[in-house]
């Protein structure tokens, strides 16, 4: 096949297949090159420009989160953002969404989204120690669905638990809208000493692009511009587009990052994987942060397939790859120590001073761009919002009210909600012990993993209901950060940074930018409240299918900084006898709640305001108490309200409880966000019920029993334990039968 | 006590058994790389688990053909204590050092939880601070941990006691439960769960520390007799 000519890609408008508008592709002839663009650079444009690279749609809305704070080390903009943990170590984190390619072929798509976001880690010279997930498909009564879940976990633990990195934690819903466009967002943790972070430059004259790991092949040509359209049933069969792993591949190579980072540190410059965009992201952005040029001779990459263009081998997104920058001194002991742990590592290029980009293939410059046009001067777009219609109708902030007749059918009917029921089934093929540092295990409020040679320890959750978000962008945004607050506070972990995946449909509807702009706003407001700032993320837009969009889905991975081991606290009862309280103010919270779902099917209506200060101040007490060794067992109160949360905590050490509330046996099922449940040695009892004042209500005792006894204010209930956790545990199992 | 732990490309709980070593008993231990051939001044090798060469082929069938092999096959024939775990179960069985195989578990998906053993035999220098038919937790994480054996075999092992450790509930469809075995001589177990991920109740449980103190232990033993 012999490619277009330049001419032919402006008369023929070839560059709108890749995403490129007539406008975009004007300022590339007009005002970057001043000529026509050839094959090549009109592909590497359109994949630098697209949202997923450029973040064009975005930039204006994410420019709304504080990244800011005395912690942060590093923040967006590298391949993963830092924090700063005391005694000279930092966290690395990032999360990464893999929806599309997981929606086409599930278990690559979500395998490599995993291998992706461990390379984000190790490529700031870190030690990957956790990984978690968050994962939304369509209802389990549906087998296609079916069929994706189980792809997508078994891509998630074969790759994980293959590379032997813990899958520590995350969450998993089901809504409707999901099904023919999962969301799969994966986050991965790190650790480094402050003196061991490298970062993504191309700095300095002379010095060295040496490429490593897998050879490019042509795989993955435009993943970057597929993630950056709405699906429909007609390129739902671009499976060219997504990658294949080879977690093996990735273990030597992260080994070997990671040992050249920590014990040949002066060899290299700057490190970076070769995600989205392949060679041409990661080679353009390292040369944009550092102000440098670029030349890069392809006949030097190792390649998989015969004859392949400049164009594949620029775009391709094979695996297992990264890109070193390194002084030329050290050039063959460099070479010699990828090759001495099995890896390719061939020097395809060096830094120049003329800030162009240059590629040659075969003696001949085939592209010749200023590296700033490419990385730096897309545009930026502005989407005007407009208010969604479901909005909008008169009876919006009117709360749903809830009629419950029977409590202990109810309650039982809740535990075995596809929301609410255990995700064991799930997450039991995870390994999530490897490394023997898993302090608190998946299933609780956060994950717990202690670094290993101190008392300190890292929390980490992944939260976002995003029912919420789609009945009240704003306040459901607001409660995503609250939640994941609350999951690391209840663990007895102080919160300390932010990365996110937002998932959100496609940004030129103004009802859908509307969505994205509001929950942003929801979000970044109580980050500055909470002096969370946000250091990574990743934005995945266009996640339609034959135009309907899913639910406005921002997943927020927070990771809280235990100071001492003794402070860890999970959301079990421990001790018969103990004292049971319930610590914030319970409304009548029942628009976007499980209740709501349960019992008509739908979710809709707004939210009530948010008096976010208060919810701080509890928060803060709550960290307090913990730390003082008050408080026994601790539990966020949220999706399914009160009578989950209860359940939940007598569940896990199988303890009983005789519980009395003032609440009403429709408030039980309420979910107000900033409440906890906590259970306190009796001896604790007054100082815990002076710390909290008027934000507390006495409920009860855990009891040695197997009986969950509750008496509310117009009804009563008693659940047998084991009956009750029956139907929670197995509701998952039964549904992927 | 000087401990080597082999590293094959793709082992992934090398370092954990290293630390279970070093900070669990504070004995020497070097992680040995799979390219030497000689495993001398060393008194016991563990060999762990995790994904050698990716588990391409069959989990265990290349690092079975490393260069490392024959100094472990050594060891094994001077007597000396050889452990494999998970990974390095199937490693020994692929080497024939320990009869049978694992396959994948008859459900088809990996699993990962803490499981009640029960130790089936306490007269091995690796069980020895066990008491006779205790149980105890330690985590299992496997794909291919279904542990298969003709009747044959299974008869021999019975006979001679071959067998170490049953799980306490039938968790991926092994013959008779079984989740470690050792060779005739004793001075070679293979199992699949992980003692070296239950050495601190801190992370669940600290039930393996016997293993690695009943090693030491009869060691120890040996050298001053």
């Amino acid at each position: 096949m012999t490619e277009p000519t330049a001419t032919m890609i402006n008369e023929q408008k070839l560059y709108k297949a890749w995403g490129l508008s007539e406008a975009e592709f004007k300022i590339i002839c007009d005002d970057i090159l001043h000529r026509l663009p050839n094959y090549t650079e009109a592909g590497l444009f359109s994949v630098m420009w697209s949202e997923h690279c450029s973040y064009k749609n975005s930039k204006h809305v994410l420019r709304k989160f504080p990244n800011k704070g005395k912690r942060v080390l590093a923040g967006p903009g590298e391949d993963a953002g830092i924090i700063d943990i005391d005694d000279n170590q930092a966290v690395v984190f990032k999360a990464e969404s893999h929806n599309h390619p997981s929606a086409v072929e599930p278990y690559q798509g979500a395998a490599t989204g995993v291998g992706g976001i461990i390379r984000d880690i190790f490529s700031m010279g870190a030690t990957p120690i956790a990984m978690l997930n968050s994962l939304k498909f369509g209802n389990l009564t549906d087998e296609h669905t079916k069929y994706l879940a189980s792809e997508i976990v078994a891509g998630i633990g074969g790759y994980g638990n293959c590379i032997g990195i813990p899958t520590v934690g995350g969450e998993i819903s089901f809504q409707d809208r999901y099904k023919n466009n999962p969301v799969v967002n994966a986050m991965c943790v790190g650790l480094i000493n402050n003196s061991d972070i490298k970062y993504g430059k191309a700095k300095g004259e002379n010095n060295l692009i040496i490429y490593v790991g897998a050879k490019t092949g042509r795989d993955g040509i435009h993943g970057a511009t597929f993630a950056s359209d709405e699906f429909t049933d007609e390129n739902k069969s671009q499976r060219s587009a997504v990658q294949v792993g080879d977690p093996f591949m990735e273990k030597l190579l992260m080994d070997a990052c990671i040992e050249l980072v920590q014990e040949h540190s002066d060899w290299i410059m700057g490190i970076q994987d070769m995600g989205a965009a392949g060679l041409v992201s990661s080679t353009a952005e390292m040369a944009s942060k550092a102000s440098s040029g670029l030349v890069l001779e392809l006949d030097q990459v190792p390649q998989r397939e015969t004859n392949m263009t400049p164009y594949e081998i620029m775009l391709s997104e094979s695996q297992e790859r990264m890109v070193l920058c390194a002084k030329p001194e050290y050039r063959d002991e460099i070479i010699k120590f990828f090759n001495n742990t099995g890896l390719d590592a061939v020097v395809i290029g060096k830094v120049t001073s003329d800030k162009q980009y240059k590629i040659y293939q075969h003696g001949e410059l085939v592209t010749d761009i200023p590296v700033a046009g490419l990385v730096d001067d897309s545009p930026e777009y502005v989407h005007q919002g407009q208010t969604p219609k479901r909005l909008l109708s008169d009876n919006y902030h009117d709360q749903y009210q809830p009629k419950v007749d029977s409590l202990a059918k109810t309650w039982l009917k809740m535990l075995k909600q596809p929301n609410i029921a255990s995700k064991e089934y799930f997450y039991k093929t995870y390994d999530s012990q490897i490394k023997a540092n898993t302090v608190v295990k998946p299933g609780s409020d956060a994950a717990v993993v202690r670094v290993r040679g101190t008392r300190k320890a890292l929390a980490m959750t992944n939260d976002g209901n995003s029912k919420l978000v789609y009945v009240d962008p704003y306040v459901g945004g607001q409660i995503a950060i609250i939640e994941a607050s609350a999951n690391l506070i209840a663990s007895g972990s102080e919160p300390i940074g932010i990365t996110d995946c937002l998932n959100y449909g496609n940004p030129e509807k103004p009802e859908i930018f509307w969505e994205f702009n509001r929950s942003v706003e929801g979000m970044a407001s109580v980050c500055e409240n909470l002096e969370l700032p946000v250091i990574s993320g990743n934005v995945s837009l266009y996640n339609e299918f034959n135009e309907e969009a899913i639910y406005p889905s921002p997943m927020i991975g927070m990771v809280g900084l235990t100071k001492d081991l003794d402070n860890v606290t999970t959301q079990g009862f421990k001790n018969p006898g103990d004292t049971i309280y319930l610590v914030g103010t319970t409304k009548d919270d029942f628009n976007g709640s499980e209740l709501q779902l349960m019992q008509t099917g739908d979710v809709n209506g707004g939210l009530n305001s948010i008096d976010v200060s208060k919810v701080k101040a509890i928060q803060d007490n709550m960290l307090k108490a913990i730390q003082q060794g008050l408080i026994a067992s601790c539990h966020d109160v949220s999706e399914g309200g009160l009578v989950v949360a209860l359940a939940e905590a007598a569940f896990e050490n199988q303890l009983g409880f005789d519980v009395k509330t003032d609440l009403s046996s429709e408030a039980v099922f309420s979910e107000t966000t900033g409440r906890f449940l906590i259970s306190v040695p009796t001896e604790k009892e007054s100082v815990i019920e002076s710390l909290f004042a008027n934000d507390i209500e006495l409920l009860g005792k855990v009891s040695n029993e197997q009986t969950l006894r509750l008496t509310t204010s117009n009804s009563d209930a008693e659940l047998d334990l084991n009956e009750a956790l029956k139907n929670w545990k197995e509701a998952i199992p039964c549904l992927m039968k | 006590m000087k401990f080597a732990v082999v590293v094959f490309p793709g082992s992934n709980c090398d370092k954990d058994l290293y630390f279970a070593i070093k900070d669990g008993i504070n004995e020497e231990v070097e992680l040995v790389n799979f390219q030497e051939t000689s495993l001398s001044g060393f008194d016991a090798v563990l060999i762990p688990g995790g994904f050698s060469y990716g588990d391409y082929l069959r989990s265990g069938a290349i690092a079975g053909h490393a260069p490392i092999i024959p100094a472990i096959k050594q060891m094994a024939a001077e007597g000396k204590p050889v452990l494999g775990i998970c990974n390095g179960f199937q490693i020994l069985t692929e080497i024939g050092l320990l009869p049978g195989a694992l396959i994948k578990n008859n459900h088809n998906r990996f699993i990962c939880e803490t499981v009640s053993l029960q130790v089936i035999n306490n007269q091995t220098q690796f069980t020895s601070e066990y008491s006779a038919n205790q149980v105890i937790d330690i985590p299992v994480a496997h794909g291919e941990g279904n542990y298969y054996c003709d009747e044959q075999t299974l008869n021999e092992l019975k006979q001679n006691d071959q067998i170490a450790f049953k799980y306490q509930s039938d968790i991926n469809g092994s013959v008779d439960q079984i989740a470690g075995i050792t060779n005739k001589e004793k001075n070679v177990l293979g199992m699949m769960p992980h003692p070296e991920r239950a050495l601190e109740t801190l992370v669940g449980s600290d039930d393996g520390l016997k293993m690695f103190q009943s090693i030491l232990k009869n060691h120890m033993d040996r050298v001053n007799q």
